[in-house]
């Protein structure tokens, strides 16, 4: 039934219509006012980070207990938003879906944003930024940071030759629609080679594959990796070999809310309801569901035998998240950012694409959070109690440098996908009409 | 660079010696010129020396002259270590009353922030019903350092003598050995240190005395090798004064507090030593003494302590 009402609209559709309606469009009032203010965010940001370059990390509130706070939980974050380029990419490509062609562009932007700001963010808490080129020229493999770095690297690359082969196509149809523009020499510039010969589309759709094969492993290793930043050290809360999964459950579940959250705001701004369905904004809500579920039981997993077993060195942090003092937050970050959302997906009219907005913005949020308390609680709780140490090393709660770097970068990856939107088409047009022709022959 | 490695051992093998006896001489004199001075007045009164192949020497008591203090190794050289040493300490819990001259001393020594301490002194209690006692901590110096597993860079090194040390010049400040050390021994210079002046700051960063420290990197104990390398002890060994610290080599068997001298497989066969956490397979180069027949009282720590427990 749906499927009938599905083909019925794209058979009202003719190859100039989906021309016209996907190219990019100048943003109206309120896609400026969204790009100012993230400017700003994003200055503000710089500021509070050429301020840290004076004055050192002493403006934030890190201090020798607490020595990773907001800019590693949210390094954490944007490494884990960034693996739903190869959920939507890679994995659903493979298992032959082909619903979600539409949101493959919206997914791979979201990776590339999440990649970026995740490496720039890492250099934002290094002591001395200046020795960046340290890794390359003393790098100790038996590092697991050199190992990130490795991975990062290739995810990136990758992610951006998912994100650029597909739009190669798309570059000849603005090239055509851009001629005497100013965007015309970028297009120009980044896809004039496209002549769509049959060896060419050969090519990339060999390309593409490798990619998106190669790309699995490569986003598994990067979160997994990540987690082992952590999970290499004995401390409490983080000596766990349960970590690597719970990472990547809760970076497809972070990655799929943002992508819930863009389908939306793409859909609503852009006009683009007949290519960004009901159908997709249900289907989509229905991969939330098993995702939410999976990070549940990998949450389960990794709290219930340790608070069974109640450690010595394990009960003041396991307390402090549960009962003390980030309790609050950890319960809002459970319930709020896992349970609720996933209830409400998991009835039809949850899967409506307004409550899949809300449900991907609790998902988001929370996620932010739970990278938080993943990362710092930890810390406060040390092998050796704090003793003589000034009172400000005991606790921990951002400055506003922190906050000001941290939201500057949130706001400079959505600058990006916002940009990228703005110059490019966010659903591939040359795939959109080619499906088409594939469901017309089909259907005769 | 192999000859100059022998015979620096060489001439610091005969350090200790000479020293001793060189003590009674002028220090004004610039030993390096000794060459030039051909026309030195003999005394006729003879010194026995010990030579750098062992043989036992006279040499007439004019001809000495004091060894200035010599410069630092370099950093490369920092990285390899005293051949022949494996360095430890042996903490006695019992005679620990939290004075913390310990910690000031290192601390001026080392110009370290006033808001960090690489000494610290811990009131632990292992359960309900057991006595309190003060654990001065130090960096432990691990044979498994977990800190020089995770660093990138290999700012953090583990040397052929045992000691864990830090290249300030190298070390990019991402704060992995932090969260990587059980011991919470490392600290980080959030801010250029306070206690460093501008002069010193220009000084050339030495691994072995971890002098300057600098903003945006991580310091911590360093096992004074620089000190060693004099003949001294290190800066908590002779501040303390309840003798709480031995510092010493595995190698001689022997570990000393300045007045009192152990061998060290005696001391922590008899005294019952152990390491810190080493269920976590760290392997630790310092040892404690239970805090048995302790000397004070855990309370008479409390009147030197900032901090209500």
């Amino acid at each position: 039934m749906i499927i009938l009402k599905y083909s019925e609209v794209e058979h009202t559709l003719t190859d100039e219509k989906i021309k016209t309606d996907l190219l990019p469009q100048k943003f109206g009032t309120r896609g400026k006012i969204w790009t100012i203010v993230l400017v700003i965010l994003c200055l503000v940001g710089a500021f509070a980070y050429v301020r840290q370059l004076q004055k050192g990390l002493i403006v934030t509130s890190m201090r020798d207990y607490a020595s990773w706070g907001i800019y590693i939980s949210n390094f954490v974050f944007f490494v884990a938003i960034s693996l739903v380029g190869s959920l939507i990419t890679a994995v659903l490509r493979l298992s032959g879906v082909h619903w979600s062609t539409p949101l493959t562009r919206i997914a791979e932007i979201i990776a590339v944003a999440g990649i970026t700001f995740a490496s720039l963010i890492i250099i934002v808490d290094m002591g001395r930024p200046e020795r960046f080129y340290h890794l390359f020229i003393y790098g100790r493999l038996q590092s697991p940071i050199i190992w990130d770095v490795t991975v990062i690297t290739t995810y990136f690359v990758i992610s951006i030759l998912l994100l650029y082969i597909p739009l190669l196509p798309d570059m000849k149809i603005m090239m055509d629609a851009s001629k005497g523009k100013g965007m015309y020499k970028l297009y120009k510039f980044l896809g004039s080679f496209w002549k769509g010969t049959p060896m060419q589309h050969r090519l990339s759709n060999k390309a593409v594959n490798i990619l998106a094969i190669a790309i699995v492993p490569v986003a598994f290793s990067i979160h997994t990796v990540t987690s082992w930043l952590f999970a290499t050290t004995y401390r409490p809360g983080w000596d766990s070999t349960n970590f690597g999964a719970y990472f990547i459950a809760g970076a497809f579940l972070a990655g799929s809310g943002a992508v819930a959250v863009a389908m939306y705001v793409f859909r609503k701004y852009y006009k683009l309801e007949k290519y960004i369905t009901d159908e997709h904004f249900d289907k989509m809500g229905k991969i939330i569901v098993m995702l939410a579920l999976l990070y549940l039981y990998f949450n389960i997993n990794e709290f219930l035998t340790p608070v069974f077993k109640m450690k010595k060195s394990e009960a003041a942090f396991l307390n402090g998240l549960f009962i003390g003092e980030f309790a609050p937050l950890f319960w809002s970050a459970i319930i709020g950012g896992m349970l609720v959302p996933m209830f409400m997906l998991l009835f039809r009219k949850g899967r409506k694409p307004f409550p899949m907005f809300i449900a991907g913005i609790m998902i988001v949020v929370g996620a932010w959070f739970k990278r938080y308390l993943i990362v710092t609680p930890t810390l406060l709780h040390p092998f050796l109690p704090m003793h003589n140490v000034p009172e400000e090393y005991k606790h921990y709660f951002p400055s506003f440098d922190e906050w000001a770097i941290a939201i500057g970068s949130l706001a400079g990856a959505l600058l990006v996908v916002t940009l990228f939107a703005r110059f490019f088409p966010i659903i591939p047009i040359q795939e959109t009409i080619e499906e088409k022709h594939e469901k017309e022959h089909d259907h005769q | 660079m192999d000859t100059n490695n022998t015979s620096r051992k060489e001439f610091l093998a005969s350090l200790v010696t000479t020293g001793l006896v060189l003590a009674g001489c002028s220090s004004k004199d610039n030993p390096f010129e000794a060459g030039k001075e051909e026309n030195t007045q003999l005394t006729g009164e003879k010194v026995k020396l010990l030579s750098v192949d062992g043989q036992v020497i006279e040499v007439d008591k004019a001809l000495l002259k004091p060894v200035p203090d010599l410069p630092p190794v370099s950093n490369s050289e920092a990285r390899i270590g005293i051949p022949g040493k494996k360095f430890v300490m042996v903490i006695d819990l019992s005679r620990c009353k939290n004075l913390r001259k310990c910690q000031e001393g290192c601390n001026h020594m080392h110009h370290i922030h006033s808001n960090l301490a690489w000494v610290k002194v811990y009131p632990m209690e292992e359960g309900e019903h057991t006595a309190p006692y003060w654990q001065p901590t130090i960096c432990m110096h691990c044979d498994e350092p977990p800190c020089v597993k995770v660093c990138p860079v290999d700012a953090t090194f583990k040397r052929q003598d045992g000691i864990v040390l830090i290249d300030a010049d190298r070390c990019i400040g991402c704060r992995f050995c932090m969260a990587a050390c059980p011991y919470s021994t490392r600290v980080f210079n959030w801010e250029k240190p306070d206690t460093v002046s501008d002069e010193l700051a220009k000084q050339p960063y030495s691994c072995e005395s971890s002098v300057p420290q600098k903003k945006g990197t991580v310091g911590k104990c360093d096992f004074c090798p620089d000190m060693v390398r004099k003949g001294e002890l290190p800066h908590c060994v002779s501040a303390c004064p309840n003798g709480t610290f031995f510092y010493g080599d595995i190698n001689e068997d022997s570990v000393t507090n300045g007045a009192e001298t152990f061998r060290f497989s005696e001391l922590i066969r008899d005294k019952a030593g152990y390491q810190l956490m080493d269920d976590l397979g760290t392997k630790p180069s310092v040892y404690y003494l239970p805090p048995a027949s302790r000397n004070f009282p855990f309370e008479k720590g409390l009147e030197n302590d900032n901090e209500k427990i």
